[in-house]
């Protein structure tokens, strides 16, 4: 949307008027048409479960007291090992905590952990990558040459490591990980700069005497955003996978906070007599990963193919 | 070809240098001071000996100056010694040497099982008449890498070990303590093959020297598996030598699951100790595994498709 009003009349001279010329009714532009998402949706039942599952993921995390009026740290020993039931829908732990009322309680470390570790990437990596991309010349070559070397380290390694330097905790591990998927982003920053630096407007705007701040904050920086938004909402689910990996390996908050990945891991030493203790955490990380991710390929290009 | 293998040979060793240089600034330059956290050990900070720190600090240099302290280092990486582990004492490349069979055994068979089923996946996918069929089969992989490694593997372990009672839960038992973790490992790798070969199957399936095929009189599986797939694998190859690093790091995770001794459950008890010397060191041989493996399939790659060197000789020669 932002390209039509940045770039003007002259990028869009490109295959966009026929199409528009072709559709019976041409509205406004910007105006939301209604019977095309109703279709769009309607044909996708896994799309709107997927945003009803994040919607639902996103609500426990900022007010859990909406799903559950149990406390998620107070333990009832006589209730205690509690297979799932009308009562205690994800049953007790071992120490008679509610696992419902921990996963929801849990959700709000887990998606800030989510939240924290993509912004990271977002921010360092794209501007690492409109840097390498804008600056051209050795700039590019010093920074890309870094981040090939940040590709040649395994992420989770890489997240060990600083969670070796840094610490424990659920911020620190967030940051881990998203330093470790820093390098993606850079690629795909500068893949688009590189192409939109191009383009015929930014060569008007700096023709027409445009500072090179100006042309970068006005006219690149909003044009390249769009790949790396998506990537964004791709990373999502790799960011919840690896922080989840990394609490459940034990370097996310301190015990008695639930957080998922570690409810998984809690429930690790009571496989044989309460199957649920880890079964439906999990499921919960794993509901919550395949739910963005099909958001995410929704977001590419699904909905800009649709008829 | 000669100057394309010596140009990714020195590509490789770059990256890993650089690799090195990376691991050294993140371990040894940020906040936090590695000697006091090495001298405490998992106590309580207050207890230190201040002359068993000053010790701590002339042994591993750390009283010298930044860029002093990583020339030593970095010369004696080259030599092959990474220095002692802080909780053990022993040298980190043989604490590294001694737990690199059960890994490799580990990643070995999980690669085999995830090529296969993966591959064995995409091609049964894109073979298959059956519309449902193939929705089916290709709404898998992207399940496949959407659960956490760690909940597969405590799931397979529940219905596997505690259940049906086929295989043991825990420990390195021989070739059937393997079978658990391999699969486990081998879901999200196996996942990413498929979607790949997956995608660039029906990609060569359109290429007009399939139709020439078949016009030939090829018959079906004589056109996907001769002539489809040999192209199609190239991407696929590429994938997996990629995926060699995510599966050495995924088996920090499965090793603790399954409570294998190995290179990961090392990493992971070293990251809680805060061993520096061992971190660097995994860190750095992952980086060496990554890229020696994509040497390799960079190699093989003209093999299969003599394209590429030309490509990458024909791009580089105005400059």
């Amino acid at each position: 949307m932002s390209r039509s009003l940045a770039a003007g009349p002259a990028v869009q001279a490109g295959p966009e008027p026929p199409s528009e010329a072709m559709s019976p009714a041409p509205g406004p532009r910007l105006g939301v048409d209604v019977r095309r998402l109703s279709r769009f949706f309607l044909r996708r039942p896994g799309l709107v479960l997927s945003l009803i599952v994040v919607t639902l993921v996103v609500l426990a995390a900022f007010w859990p007291t909406l799903f559950t009026g149990r406390d998620p740290l107070l333990g009832v020993p006589a209730d205690n090992f509690q297979p799932p039931g009308a009562r205690h829908w994800f049953g007790t732990d071992e120490l008679g905590r509610d696992t419902y009322s921990r996963v929801v309680h849990g959700a709000a470390l887990s998606l800030k952990a989510t939240l924290v570790a993509v912004a990271v990437a977002f921010v360092v990596g794209g501007a690492l990558g409109l840097v390498a991309g804008f600056a051209g010349r050795w700039v590019e070559d010093v920074l890309m040459r870094f981040v090939d070397v940040l590709l040649s380290i395994p992420a989770l390694f890489l997240s060990l490591a600083l969670v070796t330097a840094l610490g424990y905790g659920t911020v620190k591990v967030a940051v881990a990980v998203g330093i470790a998927s820093v390098a993606s982003f850079a690629r795909v920053m500068r893949a688009e700069v590189l192409r939109v630096r191009q383009a015929v407007f930014v060569e008007a705007a700096r023709s027409s005497g445009t500072r090179w701040y100006g042309v970068l904050g006005r006219h690149v920086l909003p044009n390249a955003m769009g790949p790396v938004v998506v990537l964004a909402t791709l990373d999502f689910g790799t960011a919840v996978l690896a922080v989840s990996s990394l609490s459940f390996l034990g370097y996310g908050a301190a015990p008695p906070a639930p957080e998922w990945g570690t409810l998984v891991s809690d429930g690790r030493n009571y496989l044989a007599n309460a199957w649920w203790l880890s079964t439906l955490p999990g499921l919960t990380v794993a509901a919550t990963v395949l739910a963005t991710n099909r958001i995410a390929r929704a977001l590419d290009g699904e909905w800009a193919t649709q008829r | 070809m000669r100057r394309y293998v010596i140009r990714r040979l020195a590509q490789a060793a770059g990256v890993l240098w650089a690799a090195y240089t990376l691991s050294f600034l993140v371990l040894d330059y940020l906040p936090g001071d590695p000697v006091s956290a090495m001298a405490g050990a998992g106590m309580d900070s207050s207890a230190i000996d201040p002359a068993r720190l000053e010790e701590l600090k002339g042994q591993y240099g750390f009283d010298k100056p930044v860029l002093v302290q990583y020339v030593d280092y970095l010369g004696s990486a080259l030599r092959g010694d990474f220095g002692d582990s802080v909780s053990t004492g022993r040298p980190v490349t043989s604490v590294i040497a001694d737990a690199l069979p059960q890994t490799l055994q580990l990643t070995g068979a999980a690669l085999l099982l995830a090529t296969l089923l993966g591959g064995g996946l995409a091609l049964v996918a894109t073979y298959t008449s059956q519309r449902w069929l193939r929705q089916a089969l290709l709404s898998l992989p992207s399940l496949g890498v959407s659960i956490p490694t760690f909940w597969v593997g405590l799931m397979i372990v529940q219905l596997f070990s505690f259940r049906l009672r086929l295989f043991p839960a825990f420990g390195n038992d021989g070739l059937r303590g393997l079978v658990l973790p391999a699969v486990t490992l081998a879901v999200p790798t196996g996942a990413m093959v498929a979607q790949v070969l997956a995608k660039s199957l029906l990609t060569a399936l359109d290429e007009p020297y399939v139709q020439t095929a078949r016009a030939k009189g090829a018959g079906r599986a004589r056109v996907h598996l001769g002539h489809a797939l040999r192209n199609a694998s190239l991407p696929a190859l590429t994938v997996i030598g990629l995926l060699v690093g995510q599966l050495m790091a995924n088996a920090v995770v499965i090793e603790t699951v399954f409570a294998r001794n190995g290179l990961g459950r090392i990493t992971a008890a070293a990251v809680s100790v805060q061993d520096l010397p061992v971190v660097q060191g995994v860190v750095v041989f992952g980086a060496l595994v990554f890229v020696l493996v994509n040497l390799v399939v960079d190699l093989i790659y003209p093999l299969l498709d003599p394209r590429v060197v030309v490509a990458a000789t024909v791009r580089r020669s105005p400059a």
